[in-house]
């Protein structure tokens, strides 16, 4: 884990543990988390793939605007991680660039 | 359909300063951002502000947006809300999380929108491990979460040296900062903190790529001519996992553009801005803007704006006419004086491109 301990101005305490799978495997983040501020915690760099060229996409914006971060959670496809709360149990996962077929 | 009388759009330092002016003028006020947190870029600002009392100084970006909600009014916030169209109806959409979309129609609107982050072309910018500063800060200074090992970050204005110093702060080494003009552009008490570190800041350098399998695990830099070009043979590869990007700001204009409100290129203020009035009223009667939307400067010059816009909007919804004209008086003094001096030259050039009353552009 990658977690700042120790700042002259913040105070980051030790929040709660929450659980979630990440490709299946299983996760420790902390409670005010986002998806991705927990997956780069853990050592997730590649959040995604692009469409054209399957180049690795990573956290890039931190505020929902970019695309970098679109994965699949609880099955639902293109969901914003960065912006996304992280809950219990959340099952986490990269996705085709496009997020799959459109389901109409 | 939700109805209101002034719709603010933004809970950044500007448009709670103008949802906060509306508010104490007595117009009811509905206050739609997108974020989970309100505060916008304050909520990741750790360091003191600049300037006089009337502009926070000596406070920290964190604790300012406390003090903007101090209002007496009535305010109903919306977040996790973002708005998403604007009609010429005077109809706006919205959705809250993923999948909750209403309608708005406010009598009048101030778009407090922000800024986005401006990229760079190089080979390798689209690596994991290449970051915009706002996200660097994001992941510190909110989340706790370090962002890599070693930095190299690319621009020295205010935002790349203070993320510089912010770096220092969580214990992330900063290998160099390199800046493409041949001056620092930020405050030099900011540069000096960091220089006094040990961290070079190298003018008239740039990024020329990053490289890595998954993610960076360097990148190249070299210094530039005159005339901005490479000096073949100036090349070096250092050791880095993060390549922060602080390569300036432009105006979020997406939803005045697509409503219609008009706009012209202006460089000093980031790029394309709306066409606005002295007391930030666009092309369009019953649309203000404030803060970075209105052009890129800084927060106190925001919040400022947000007061100004949402005291022009009070006066035109049926607020207390004295009132609202001694405010708008106050904040258009205010402003003067942030933007005095050298400092403000480029601001000033900037406005200066946009004068004249934006009904008649």
């Amino acid at each position: 884990m990658s977690r700042i301990s120790e700042h002259p101005i913040l105070q980051f305490e030790e929040k709660p543990v929450i659980t979630f799978t990440f490709e299946g495997r299983k996760l420790e983040g902390r409670q005010g988390d986002t998806i991705a501020s927990a997956l780069h915690a853990n050592g997730v760099k590649v959040l995604s793939h692009s469409r054209h060229h399957n180049r690795p996409r990573g956290f890039f914006c931190a505020i929902g605007k970019c695309s970098s971060c679109l994965m699949t959670v609880n099955g639902k496809a293109n969901v914003r991680t960065c912006v996304e709360p992280l809950v219990e149990g959340m099952d986490v996962r990269r996705q085709p660039a496009t997020g799959g077929e459109l389901k109409w | 359909m939700v109805t209101t009388q002034l719709l603010v759009v933004g809970g950044g330092p500007g448009g709670l300063a103008a949802a906060n002016a509306a508010a104490s003028l007595g117009i009811e006020v509905l206050l739609v951002d997108e974020g989970l947190q309100l505060g916008g870029q304050l909520v990741k600002q750790t360091h003191k502000f600049f300037g006089s009392r009337e502009h926070h100084a000596g406070v920290r970006g964190i604790d300012i947006p406390d003090l903007l909600m101090q209002h007496q009014g009535k305010i109903t916030v919306l977040s996790n809300t973002a708005v998403i169209g604007c009609y010429e109806d005077k109809v706006l959409t919205a959705v809250t999380g993923e999948d909750k979309y209403f309608k708005i129609r406010p009598e009048a609107v101030v778009f407090a929108t922000g800024a986005s982050e401006k990229f760079l072309a190089f080979p390798g910018n689209d690596l994991p491990g290449v970051y915009g500063a706002g996200a660097v800060q994001t992941l510190m200074n909110q989340y706790g979460v370090l962002p890599g090992k070693s930095v190299l970050m690319v621009g020295a204005g205010n935002i790349g040296i203070i993320v510089s110093y912010q770096l220092l702060q969580a214990g992330i080494p900063v290998r160099a900062v390199v800046e493409a003009a041949p001056n620092i552009g930020a405050y030099l008490v900011h540069a000096s903190k960091i220089a006094r570190a040990g961290v070079p800041i190298l003018t008239r350098h740039t990024i020329v790529e990053a490289s890595g399998t998954n993610a960076v695990e360097s990148a190249v830099i070299a210094r530039l001519d005159d005339d901005w070009q490479v000096i073949p043979g100036s090349e070096r590869e250092i050791e880095v996992d993060v390549v922060c990007l602080a390569v300036g700001l432009s105006p979020v204009l997406d939803l005045l553009r697509q409503v219609g409100c008009k706009t012209k290129y202006v460089p000093e203020l980031g790029g394309e801005v709306p066409l606005r009035d002295s007391q930030l009223k666009t092309s369009i009667d019953w649309i203000f803007v404030a803060g970075d939307a209105a052009g890129v400067e800084e927060a106190s010059a925001a919040m400022v704006e947000g007061r100004l816009a949402g005291a022009a909007a009070a006066a035109q919804l049926g607020a207390d006419k004295g009132e609202a004209a001694n405010v708008c008086a106050q904040c258009q003094a205010s402003l003067d004086a942030l933007r005095r001096g050298p400092v403000g030259a480029k601001i000033r050039a900037g406005i200066a491109k946009l004068e004249g009353d934006a009904a008649n552009a």
